[in-house]
């Protein structure tokens, strides 16, 4: 029993890392502008493509493509926040919602369009390397992702704790109207974090790319599990994503290998749904959230 | 008075269709616009009226449709008996859904989470059972006959679902026009002060869930017997979800006209961009989107906003 469920473990705690990775952009953008990001799926898709197409068309490798994906990613996000999002606000939640959700549709379809639904994934020298942890053995691609993800967790920790634009963004998230008055640019802060929680995305598709698969629809998937890590974690708190990242991975982990491949996508959903009824502030959360 | 003599002259105009045109293609496109307006109309209820957006309502649409699939094809019932429990299964989703979210007090952008991971549990649970036909889904024999709602020509379908907007149109009014509706609107803009009236926003919400969830799985009823079948992937899948939605925000939340004028533009949009880039997958979404954006962007009331005024 323990030879297969240790392996299965290890395997759950590093795409873990990555979901984390996915899910610390999305409690970003929650815990500053305090909106829920739907298209957050939809944009890892398109920084799946791009990783994609600097492997086919440059022969950029996807670890080397990570300082070009998180610039791309991180315009994307600052323009898509300055001139759609934040001019279709509003100033109410459930419009920010459905724009979100339009630009997710607008996204996926545009990708259905462009490159039609075929699945494609990328054929690197280490694609199929693996290292032996403990007995266990484990792809390599997925290794690297688990230590990249905290990586790029930590280098994101300490851009927001130990900053000046750190400072800007936690006075944001704390006291818009407060943050105004001693002269921080709102809006350009909003844009700054947004674009920040989709380079986190890019770096999350360069990890994530040569152990896995690209195809349109791909980041629907992940959108309800980085939602449900970010509800577990509690909307807005680093540390309770980077845990509740580990336990999802873990849970679809063990719940794959008992339940099996179909049935046991439903973990996460339960999960889900549970946190949202009975404690919606999250493990690590305020009350009231 | 005008709203209802508007809804009788709209009515009328769809049922001589068939007269004044004999095409697949018309008739088609008319049906599949209908379709759409009753997916709105639904939405309408509780997003519109209601204030409670919901990210997926494919549940309750999934749920009508696989009912109205599993009682003919496994228990032999006859469609025109399956279709009123088809719709008292979605209701009971609805019920189920209801009294879990709106008990624990989820709102916003929660509530749209909720029903949409609600809508992909059932999607992976239709994906696993055998009951259900699995991921292959579930074909209704070909058996065409009036007493077997199958019709030998779209005439039939046309009337079918034009019978169940009748209804949604019907609903939408008297939600306008009555007590309940005054209620709905009242938790819609501020529960606190409803509840301080003595309203009881518990109850008001759950009879506005399933008074949607019931046309939805009418929906859902419809879409298989025109297409006689359904897949776990149709039935609880995203694109329903937002059918519904964007139809009825396009067309104006909370509005009698609103569902059947965003299906309408929605739809025209559709044909006009597959002529123009011929039928590539996933183009017509693109332009949903678009709109939608543009739409809560410029004009949020939604397009019967610009005409009208809005109770």
């Amino acid at each position: 029993m323990l030879s297969i469920l240790f392996p299965s473990l290890l395997n759950g705690v590093a795409t873990g890392a990555i979901y984390a990775l996915i899910a610390l952009g999305l409690t970003l953008i929650y815990g500053v502008l305090h909106i829920v990001n739907f298209a957050h799926g939809a944009a890892l898709m398109v920084a799946l493509y791009g990783v994609y197409f600097l492997f086919t068309a440059w022969h950029v490798d996807p670890y080397l493509a990570l300082p070009i994906m998180i610039v791309a990613m991180f315009c994307f996000g600052y323009g898509l926040q300055r001139f759609v999002i934040g001019r279709a606000s509003h100033g109410k939640d459930e419009y920010i919602l459905l724009v979100t959700l339009g630009i997710a549709i607008i996204l996926e379809n545009l990708a259905l369009a462009l490159f039609r639904s075929d699945t494609h994934s990328i054929d690197t020298a280490y694609t199929l390397a693996t290292v032996d942890v403990f007995g266990a053995l484990i792809a390599l691609p997925k290794l690297i992702a688990f230590f990249g993800a905290l990586a790029v967790s930590s280098a994101l920790l300490l851009l927001i704790g130990r900053t000046q634009l750190g400072r800007a963004i936690r006075a944001v998230a704390r006291e818009k109207q407060g943050a105004r008055v001693v002269g921080i640019d709102v809006e350009h802060i909003y844009a700054m974090s947004f674009g920040i929680g989709m380079a986190c995305l890019g770096a999350a598709a360069c990890f994530l790319l040569p152990a896995y698969y690209v195809n349109p629809l791909v980041g629907n998937g992940f959108v309800l599990i980085a939602f449900t890590i970010v509800v577990l974690g509690g909307m807005g708190s680093f540390a309770g994503a980077l845990i509740g990242g580990l336990i999802v991975g873990v849970v679809e982990s063990l719940g794959g290998l008992w339940l099996g491949e179909s049935l046991g996508q439903i973990g996460i959903f339960v999960i889900f749904i549970a946190v949202l009824l009975f404690r919606p502030q999250g493990l690590f959360g305020q009350k009231g959230a | 008075m005008r709203e209802l003599a508007l809804i009788v002259a709209v009515l009328a105009a769809f049922l001589c269709a068939p007269w004044l045109t004999d095409s697949g293609v018309v008739l088609n496109f008319l049906i599949m616009v209908l379709f759409a307006t009753l997916l709105g109309q639904a939405w309408n209820i509780l997003g519109g009226y209601g204030g409670q957006f919901s990210f997926g309502h494919a549940a309750f649409f999934g749920t009508g449709a696989y009912a109205m699939a599993v009682l003919q094809t496994v228990f032999a019932v006859n469609p025109w008996l399956a279709l009123p429990l088809a719709i008292l299964c979605g209701v009971l989703v609805a019920l189920v859904i209801g009294v879990l979210s709106f008990r624990y007090g989820l709102r916003g952008s929660y509530f749209a989470l909720v029903t949409l991971a609600f809508a992909e549990v059932l999607r992976i649970l239709a994906n696993t059972f055998d009951f259900t036909g699995a991921g292959v889904g579930l074909q209704l024999p070909l058996r065409e006959a009036a007493g077997n709602m199958q019709f030998a020509d779209k005439t039939g379908y046309l009337y079918l679902v034009l019978s169940f907007v009748a209804f949604g149109l019907m609903l939408s009014w008297w939600l306008r026009h009555s007590r309940y509706g005054a209620w709905l609107s009242a938790v819609r803009d501020n529960e606190a002060s409803a509840l301080a009236l003595g309203i009881d926003a518990l109850r008001v919400k759950l009879a506005a869930i399933m008074l949607s969830a019931a046309l939805m799985a009418a929906a859902g009823a419809f879409y298989l017997q025109y297409f006689h079948y359904i897949d776990p992937h149709i039935a609880y899948g995203p694109a329903i979800s937002i059918e519904a939605l964007v139809g009825a925000i396009v067309g104006g939340l909370g509005s009698v006209f609103g569902p059947l004028l965003g299906a309408l533009v929605l739809h025209l949009l559709g044909e006009a961009t597959r002529n123009l880039m011929g039928d590539l997958p996933g183009i017509s979404l693109v332009v949903y989107g678009v709109v939608l954006v543009l739409i809560v962007m410029f004009i949020p009331r939604g397009l019967s906003g610009l005409f009208g005024r809005r109770a």
